[in-house]
């Protein structure tokens, strides 16, 4: 079954449901049946933290060093070149996410127009 | 009880007021405990949580999803169709893998493995999320419908919200904030699809890297203590080295990893201490 199996108006929602929905919110779920597991103030609660943060970094090292789209054709050292110039203006200009934002894209803006 | 902040107190006061006028007598009347007080403040709390759709990083999410829109018209999806995506499945990375999957002629398990792989992400996360949301007298059924709406921008905005907002809040407070931020990005998605708006690769560029600022600023932001910056740094370092060995489950082995290495860093911290 593909998703041009069936001409239906309603088969492609259907296979979004299964193949789209089902996959993803079962992880919630079972999310929320470990979640309701830990105790506050636990070790088993930082540990779960630790995973979960350690694993957003990743999305954000993914996003900054294997983006997609129009990003993917500029150079990997310009992204890091930004990403680190907004993060060092966020420590040291008082710690706001619009700063830093501004600051990457400055960087960013700047090295794509020069074709860096 | 503590009030909402700033622009949400706007808000919850126009519309507590009328909340307890249309409200107080009809279905929800016969509410156990101080049931007025509550609900009205239960509510202004929602309404600060959907007043979070004017923030900045709410605003990163809709340019995110203007691209989305375009990479569904491109590969064939309809703008329905898309628009039911972005509802029913809430979590970019996995829309983007399921259409991947769509244009090329995957079966229906095929694309749901890969699509399952992409969400894996999810269940750390939630576990992680629901201890800090819920209040102690949440039901475990509300908990799983919210869950619906936990994907990584909301994920970053309560975490470091809810340390802000009374215990007993959270619940309600997330229910504005993640039903109003997936309501209006699947708005968003229909309109931009429906007008086949078009912007200069350069501005696309631009818009996409506002995501990784926002994540790697207020995630830093919102930490408590160090070993969520621990976390962070070994996450952020040891992606590109898993992703090389294991492309497949790179983020999933890098939380692992990750948290492994803030855990060791937990026990070292306490033993000096």
């Amino acid at each position: 079954m593909t998703w041009h199996s069936l001409t239906d108006w309603w088969w492609p929602y259907i296979f979004i449901l299964l193949a789209g929905w089902l996959p993803t919110d079962i992880w919630r779920y079972l999310g929320v049946f470990v979640g309701g597991k830990v105790r506050e103030d636990s070790d088993a609660l930082i540990a779960v933290r630790a995973v979960a943060t350690a694993l957003v970094a990743g999305v954000i090292a993914q996003l900054i060093l294997y983006p997609s789209g129009s990003l993917a054709e500029s150079s990997v050292f310009l992204r890091i070149g930004a990403a680190a110039a907004g993060f060092l203006a966020y420590l040291r200009l008082g710690r706001h996410v619009i700063v830093s934002v501004i600051a990457a894209e400055i960087v960013l803006i700047t090295g794509l127009f020069l074709d860096f | 009880m503590k009030r909402p902040p700033s622009g949400g107190l706007f808000l919850a006061g126009m519309a507590g007021s009328g909340y307890r006028l249309g409200m107080a007598d009809s279905e929800f009347s016969p509410a156990p405990m101080p049931e007025d007080d509550s609900l009205r403040t239960r509510f202004s709390w929602f309404l600060s949580g959907v007043s979070m759709i004017f923030s900045i990083p709410a605003f990163i999410l809709m340019t995110a999803h203007v691209g989305f829109a375009g990479f569904a018209s491109e590969n064939g999806v309809s703008l329905l169709q898309a628009a039911f995506m972005v509802a029913t499945i809430w979590a970019l990375p996995a829309n983007i893998v399921l259409i991947g999957a769509i244009s090329g002629g995957y079966s229906l398990l095929g694309a749901a493995i890969a699509v399952g792989l992409s969400s894996i992400r999810l269940m750390p996360m939630v576990a992680a999320f629901i201890p800090e949301m819920r209040g102690p007298n949440t039901r475990r059924i509300t908990l799983l419908f919210l869950s619906h709406f936990i994907a990584v921008t909301a994920w970053v905005m309560g975490m470091e919200r809810f340390q802000h907002i009374p215990r007993n809040m959270r619940v309600s407070y997330f229910a504005g904030l993640g039903m109003t931020l997936t309501v209006t990005n699947t708005l968003v998605v229909a309109l931009v699809y429906f007008l086949s708006t078009d912007f200069p690769p350069i501005v696309f560029a631009g818009l996409f890297f506002l995501t990784p600022m926002y994540f790697l600023t207020s995630l830093w932001g919102s930490a408590r203590d160090r070993s969520i910056h621990v976390a962070m740094v070994s996450g952020l370092l040891l992606f590109p080295l898993v992703h090389h060995l294991a492309p497949a489950y790179d983020l999933l082995l890098t939380g692992f990893a990750g948290g492994g290495v803030t855990m060791g860093y937990v026990r070292w911290a306490r033993a000096r201490a």
